[in-house]
């Protein structure tokens, strides 16, 4: 028995002990209000018989005087369940009655009172009995009472109904802590042993679900969600790692190869100077990978930024535009705009402008470049955009050999860089970043197929428009996705 | 120009100090934002180099205090956060120009340069630029080389505006691509060097002394050769 079963144990031993004490201490309560009530009814019905009878001997006395009174007395004490008298002279004398032994000063009180009393007969014990004392001329006292046999009675059932219903309650404590030991303590116990699982490294694990739909299942299917959230970031995580550790490392590793080889070889101030040149080179690449990634963990962190502002998309897209026109004319690819002046959006023009310069650097590189055939079309890069209701949809369109629907999710995480274009310039994190930046505007970025070629779609949300954008749909990311 | 430059990092520092002195430079060096304000309200530097993160005054207050006290040296604010939201509280507190760090030297002397250039007060803006045989008139749009006109694209007119506006300085990519394009990004591909060899294929092809030159490892700078 591990530790934390003991636990439960305890725990349910506790919760037997509590249910007890609760319904003990509530049968107690009700039965005394009851043994009370029922008293009251008793004592209030002996009260009434004793003044009736009393009322009786007092009609006695004063039609037949004291013979009358002695006879009656005499006559009712014979009576089976016969009540209790008691007459005495002025100097306290008994005259008549079946009461002995009776304190004196009871003689002297008035009303009702309960008093010990032996009765004159055979078996003669202390009993209980209530009785009033009346006054006669000239100086007698009738004691009339009645013995209260009845109210102990009733208030032993009490007693016992009290003790019946302790055992009762008793095994119904029992009961239950077995039931929350079996049922709901056991559950807690397999959660926890599951969790012990994730916690000692095995983030596969899941939380066992009952089916059952009650809050337990509820939290364990929470916890289960928040466990599945974890592996991805996890594993999106080792992915990045995996990823920057050759990304990094590559140039890393040629920037030292350089230095090293100046070192070992160079013999003149101009082979030094072009190893530095080259360092210096390499190094800024590493700079800008490491600024890019920076930026992408900053929009994965969530929350937004500052330096936003209403500017109008269609100058800053044709300020990329004009940026890459000359290089792309080199290239022989047509890029155009085309978009309905003024557009105007919130958000960091800045970092749109890098996202917009990003999707056309790579629809330069891999789509308008590749895989094109002497008497192809000339090749071609739209950049338009539009409002689509409360949205903004910025699409940069190329007519290269697009991306396979399979890898459309998968080219807007980090470092991705699809089959055969690994061996290009690049750090293959524009299409992240581009990501990145659209989930800091509240937005997303969406692979389309633009038959033939690559559609990428900026959603953001237009000035004024809340945030919130519908549900994104395939190839979206909305999320980050890491596999 | 007398330079002041205020980082806590006395490596920088150092480094910054014998780079600006080999160019030709007077540097004072201060390690706190104390110790810099005061140096800085003495007043005679051209331009300050003030560093985001300081002891006993941060950056951005201290360059706010100057502000405050009317003090109008130029300020280059460095900086290791390279956000792009902290380059814009960089200049909203007062700054004049922001680099982030890691950066090339050439590219923060090309700028400290080009800040220092902005000092004569109340002197009436120049409208026309004049390199050499190369006139560029900023009312009129017009450039001329020899008296010959020369037909330019709006993007290519301000690019030679202010190559023109910072003559016989090194003006960097990221410079141009800052004042010409109004973005701050680096980006992917040398985009910035087809454009100016296009410029120049237009003010230089047809005449023998060329006047927009590379400077390698730095960036471009237009001046009379002749001289």
């Amino acid at each position: 028995m591990t530790a934390l079963a003991k636990l439960f144990r305890a725990t349910a031993f506790r919760l037997a002990l509590a249910i007890l004490a609760v319904s003990s201490v509530g049968a107690g309560v009700v039965l005394a209000i009851i043994a009370w009530q029922v008293v009251a009814v008793v004592d209030e019905e002996i009260a009434r018989t004793i003044d009736a009878e009393a009322k009786g001997l007092t009609d006695a006395f004063n039609h037949d005087g004291l013979v009358g009174l002695y006879s009656s007395i005499e006559a009712r004490k014979r009576q089976p369940g016969a009540s209790l008298y008691l007459l005495t002279d002025p100097a306290g004398e008994s005259l008549a009655g079946n009461v002995e032994q009776i304190p004196l000063e009871v003689l002297e009180r008035q009303g009702f009172i309960v008093v010990n009393y032996r009765t004159n007969g055979p078996g003669d014990r202390v009993r209980q009995a209530l009785v009033r004392i009346y006054k006669l001329p000239p100086g007698f006292l009738l004691l009339v009472g009645h013995d209260l046999g009845d109210r102990a009675r009733i208030e032993g059932v009490m007693v016992r109904a009290l003790a019946v219903s302790l055992v009762f309650f008793a095994a119904l404590a029992a009961l239950g802590a077995l039931f929350v030991a079996r049922n709901v303590l056991k559950r807690i116990d397999d959660i926890n042993t599951s969790a012990q699982g994730v916690m000692a490294g095995d983030l596969t694990g899941r939380l066992p679900v009952s089916g059952s739909g009650d809050e337990l299942d509820r939290l364990a299917e929470s916890l289960n969600a928040m466990l599945k959230r974890i592996g991805v970031l996890m594993q999106g995580l080792r992915e990045v790692s995996d990823n920057i550790a050759h990304d990094l490392r590559t140039p890393l590793t040629r920037l030292r190869n350089h230095a090293e080889a100046a070192l070992a070889y160079g013999d003149d101030p101009a082979a030094y100077r072009a190893a530095l040149e080259k360092t210096i080179e390499e190094s800024d690449a590493l700079i800008k990978i490491f600024n890019a990634l920076l930026l992408i963990a900053r929009a994965e962190a969530g929350g937004g930024i500052d330096g936003q502002t209403a500017f109008d998309l269609a100058e800053a897209a044709r300020a990329v535009a004009d940026l890459y026109e000359p290089i792309a004319e080199e290239e022989g690819v047509d890029l155009a705009v085309d978009i309905d002046a003024p557009l105007t959006v919130r958000g960091n023009r800045e970092l749109i402008g890098q996202t917009i310069a990003n999707l056309v650097d790579n629809a330069l590189k891999y789509g308008a470049m590749s895989g094109r055939h002497p008497g192809d079309p000339k090749p071609s890069i739209v950049v338009s955009a539009r409002r689509v209701g409360d949205a903004v949809e910025l699409v940069v369109a190329d007519r290269g050999p697009g991306v396979p629907p399979e890898d459309r999710k998968r080219v807007l995480d980090r470092f991705v860089r699809l089959e055969g274009s690994r061996s290009r310039p690049g750090s293959g994190l524009g299409l992240s970043l581009a990501a990145a930046v659209a989930r800091m505007h509240g937005g997303r970025v969406e692979l389309a197929d633009n038959a033939p070629g690559l559609r990428v779609r900026v959603i953001l949300p237009a000035e004024h428009a809340p945030p919130a954008l519908p549900a994104p749909v395939s190839g979206s990311v909305h999320e980050p996705v890491a596999g | 120009m007398r330079i002041l430059i205020i980082e806590d990092d006395r490596d920088a520092a150092a480094y910054l100090t014998k780079a600006f002195k080999e160019a030709g430079h007077v540097v004072d060096v201060a390690h706190d934002g104390v110790t810099g304000y005061d140096m800085a309200l003495e007043g005679g530097y051209e331009v300050a180099i003030v560093d985001r993160m300081l002891p006993k005054m941060d950056g951005l207050t201290l360059i706010g205090a100057l502000r405050g006290q009317k003090n109008e040296t130029p300020i280059l604010i460095l900086s290791a956060l390279g956000q792009v939201d902290d380059r814009v509280k960089g200049l909203r507190a007062g700054g004049d120009d922001y680099l982030a760090k890691p950066y090339a030297f050439s590219e923060l002397l090309a700028r400290v340069e080009t800040l220092a250039r902005r000092r004569p007060a109340g002197a009436p803006e120049e409208t026309v630029y004049r390199v050499g045989d190369l006139t560029l008139d900023r009312l009129s749009h017009k450039v001329t080389r020899r008296g010959e006109e020369i037909v330019l694209q709006p993007r290519e007119f301000r690019l030679l505006e202010y190559l023109m506006q910072n003559a016989g300085k090194v003006v960097t990519r990221t410079m141009l691509l800052e004042h010409v394009w109004d973005y701050h990004f680096d980006p992917q591909t040398n985009v910035i060097d087809v454009h100016v060899s296009r410029l120049r294929a237009k003010i230089d092809r047809d005449f023998d002394a060329p006047l927009l030159t590379t400077v390698r490892g730095a960036g471009y700078m237009i001046r009379d050769g002749a001289r």
